[in-house]
């Protein structure tokens, strides 16, 4: 069996604002293995960003607060080690690449200069040392003259080769685990391209564990192992993508599926959005924070938060309606028509 | 007669600097830009960031003024209309934008939003545009009571449903949609396509579709326009484009879309382009896609090829830029040796 990383178990990341209590995180687990991609999935305001952050204890306190949880990084937790221990975790064990690149550099340091900075943070190695470092580094994740190029300002950097250069700092200290938040949203298709195939290089390279935080339904069935499914906060779905993409059980990962247009089917059918609007965090519902938008809502979801219900191997899901049910619903749905062919 | 004819559009920028504000160099966003669009039809324009698309679009309306180009609308030329001309045809011609946060006036309430370009042309008493407003607030999905709202106590979706309804307020025959569902999420997104879609088939509307999502695209559109530093490089139904692509670029921005589906994705083989899209400033001589492209010689160096068919099985309705396109002939594709010969560009006149 690959190593287990990373534990998550029933992890609650609350902010307390003036206008109420905004549960973000609402008692979230998973667990990533050694070499293992998990894909977080999920809209806006879903949580899935919030829960990396809350694992790098990066969430801003106030107004923001891990409530509940434990985080478990190879015997570790990581709830209750020092700040100063937390600062040899990020980066050494744990690195994270965000979503625009365009703020996630210094605009007035070279970019050599804050890769080394990475590196002389952590590793016993002269400045002269990182800096030769940092170019081979740049040079790895496909950064042509890596040797001019790391004497450049970020804005001499194109979008996809920012996106690069901090893939390049994140795995510069060769961490078990790399955090890509939406790390292709904000870069065109082809350019995403070759963003992916740079993360999948490292991380077979550098055997680490990946969370791949998106939105794009497309990226994570190409890169994860497996998938968790986040609404309002909470996991409603979890486990081997396969088993999202095809046997998936809860009602949202149905509606998800199907608003997707399709580029690989001939024929024109209609997307079958999921109805309303995204919950109000602050004002969730006692249960299941779907039940407004669910086509097969029953009373009970609005009362209660369903437990875990296991499906499958490593497959879970939190939902009311009943399996054989569920089933006979999915049956029902035009993505799932052909699905087992 | 199409309903609109874009030919040869070009819109390009001066790019100033020091303090005499000397022109130092051109941005050439648009650069000869040609399509047509039937009644009722979709045309999806795609292609990345800073290919034009946008500009193009604006340009059609002429919210920025083309440097040259001729533009016809119902037989009217667009680019030298008169004001009060320009007032007529923008009735007919309308626009949604992609921010549905930056396109709604903060400080208007919805009533006035929706119902202002009734009052602009003057149409119908107070009392009538009311009803319209109402009536155009429930055709998008959204009802009356959110007539006296301010923008910001709407979601994301729900203000490009806003969007949508300003433009329908005047009974266009042509929206011009700037990538209307890129800010919104999965969910809401399939909303907002269905709606179009319901509205098109209900107002008989045609759409100039602008968006860099592919599969969207693919989705809406009846024809697809591919578009790369300016250029259309590729235009066709939008079927026969996915299914047989012919330009090199057209193919690897199709490997490059993933799709939902693990076991299609496993079975891919992807395309990859090296580096990034050049500069439209100093966009590359010759092909613009040369420098990236896996097929380019030395004929492509040379000079733009010009967009054509290139027969075989998807006929004329089939155009490509390209030296060296992929063609169909019984569904077996091929890539000559030798460069097309249709795509040498006509001897400057």
């Amino acid at each position: 069996m690959a190593e287990r990383l990373l534990e998550v178990n029933d992890l609650s990341t609350h902010f307390f604002t003036y206008a109420g209590v905004v549960k973000a995180v609402n008692g979230v687990s998973f667990t990533l293995d050694r070499k293992e991609t998990l894909g977080i999935v999920g809209e806006s305001g879903s949580g899935k960003t919030v829960a990396a952050l809350s694992i790098m204890r990066l969430i801003p306190d106030p107004p923001g607060k891990v409530v509940d949880g434990t985080i478990d990084l190879r015997g570790r937790d990581l709830r209750s080690i020092s700040d100063d221990e937390m600062r040899e975790v990020r980066g050494n064990d744990i690195a994270m690449i965000f979503q625009d690149p365009m703020t996630s550099l210094n605009p007035v340091l070279k970019v050599g200069g804050q890769i080394a900075e990475a590196i002389m943070l952590h590793q016993d190695k002269s400045k002269g040392e990182a800096w030769e470092l940092a170019a081979k580094l740049l040079d790895r994740v496909g950064i042509p003259d890596a040797d001019k190029r790391v004497n450049q300002y970020p804005f001499e950097f194109s979008g996809g080769m920012r996106q690069r250069a901090m893939i390049a700092m994140a795995i510069s200290c060769n961490p078990d685990i790399l955090i890509a938040d939406e790390p292709t949203t904000a870069l065109d298709v082809t350019i995403q391209a070759q963003i992916i195939d740079v993360i999948r290089e490292m991380q077979d390279r550098y055997e680490s564990g990946v969370i791949a935080i998106t939105h794009d339904l497309g990226v994570v069935a190409e890169i994860a192992d497996k998938v968790m499914v986040m609404y309002g906060g909470r996991t409603v779905e979890y486990g081997p993508v396969d088993e999202i993409y095809y046997n998936a059980h809860h009602p949202y990962a149905w509606g998800l599926l199907g608003s997707l247009p399709r580029l690989d089917l001939a024929e024109k059918t209609r997307l079958t959005p999921i109805q309303g609007q995204p919950p109000d965090l602050i004002a969730l519902p006692a249960g299941c924070p779907f039940a407004g938008r669910c086509a097969y809502v029953r009373p009970e979801c609005r009362d209660r938060w369903p437990e875990l219900e296991i499906v499958g191997r490593e497959h879970g899901v939190h939902c009311w309606i009943p399996e054989e049910e569920r089933l006979a619903i999915r049956e029902t749905l035009p993505r799932f028509e052909k699905a087992e062919s | 007669m199409s309903l609109l004819e874009v030919r040869d559009l070009k819109k390009h920028f001066p790019i100033k600097s020091g303090v005499l504000k000397r022109q130092t160099g051109t941005v050439y966003a648009v650069d000869g830009v040609s399509f047509s669009i039937e009644k009722g039809e979709t045309l999806g324009l795609v292609g990345e960031s800073g290919c034009g698309k946008s500009t193009a679009g604006r340009s059609i309306l002429r919210l920025i003024e083309a440097t040259s180009g001729r533009v016809e609308f119902e037989g009217i030329d667009v680019m030298h209309a008169s004001r009060i001309e320009m007032q007529k045809l923008r009735r007919d011609m309308q626009v949604i934008f992609q921010d549905p946060y930056a396109s709604l006036n903060p400080r208007m309430r919805v009533r006035d939003i929706v119902g202002e370009s009734l009052k602009i042309h003057g149409i119908g008493t107070k009392q009538e545009r009311k009803t319209r407003v109402y009536e155009l607030l429930e055709t998008v999905g959204l009802s009356a009571e959110h007539a006296d709202r301010y923008p910001h106590e709407f979601s994301g979706g729900q203000r490009q449903r806003i969007g949508i309804a300003r433009a329908l307020a005047l009974n266009p025959k042509l929206i011009i949609c700037d990538e209307p569902v890129s800010a919104l999420d999965v969910s809401i997104r399939a909303q907002v396509i269905n709606l179009l879609e319901d509205l098109q088939d209900e107002f008989d509307l045609t759409y100039m579709f602008i968006a860099h999502d592919l599969s969207v695209v693919k989705h809406i559109s009846d024809r697809v326009a591919v578009m790369y530093l300016g250029k259309i490089v590729e235009s066709s139904d939008s079927r026969i484009l996915y299914d047989q692509p012919q330009h090199p670029y057209t193919e690897a921005l199709l490997s490059a879309v993933p799709i939902p589906d693990p076991h299609t994705e496993r079975a891919r083989k992807r395309i990859i382009l090296e580096g990034d899209v050049p500069s439209p400033a100093n966009p590359p001589k010759g092909c613009v896609f040369h420098p990236r492209c896996p097929r380019a010689r030395e004929i492509c160096t040379q000079a733009m090829p010009r967009l054509t068919s290139t027969g075989g099985d998807a006929g004329d309705r089939h155009e490509v830029a390209c030296y060296f396109p992929a063609r169909f002939t019984g569904g077996e594709r091929s890539v000559s040796d030798t460069p097309f010969e249709g795509a040498h560009p006509e001897p400057a006149a």
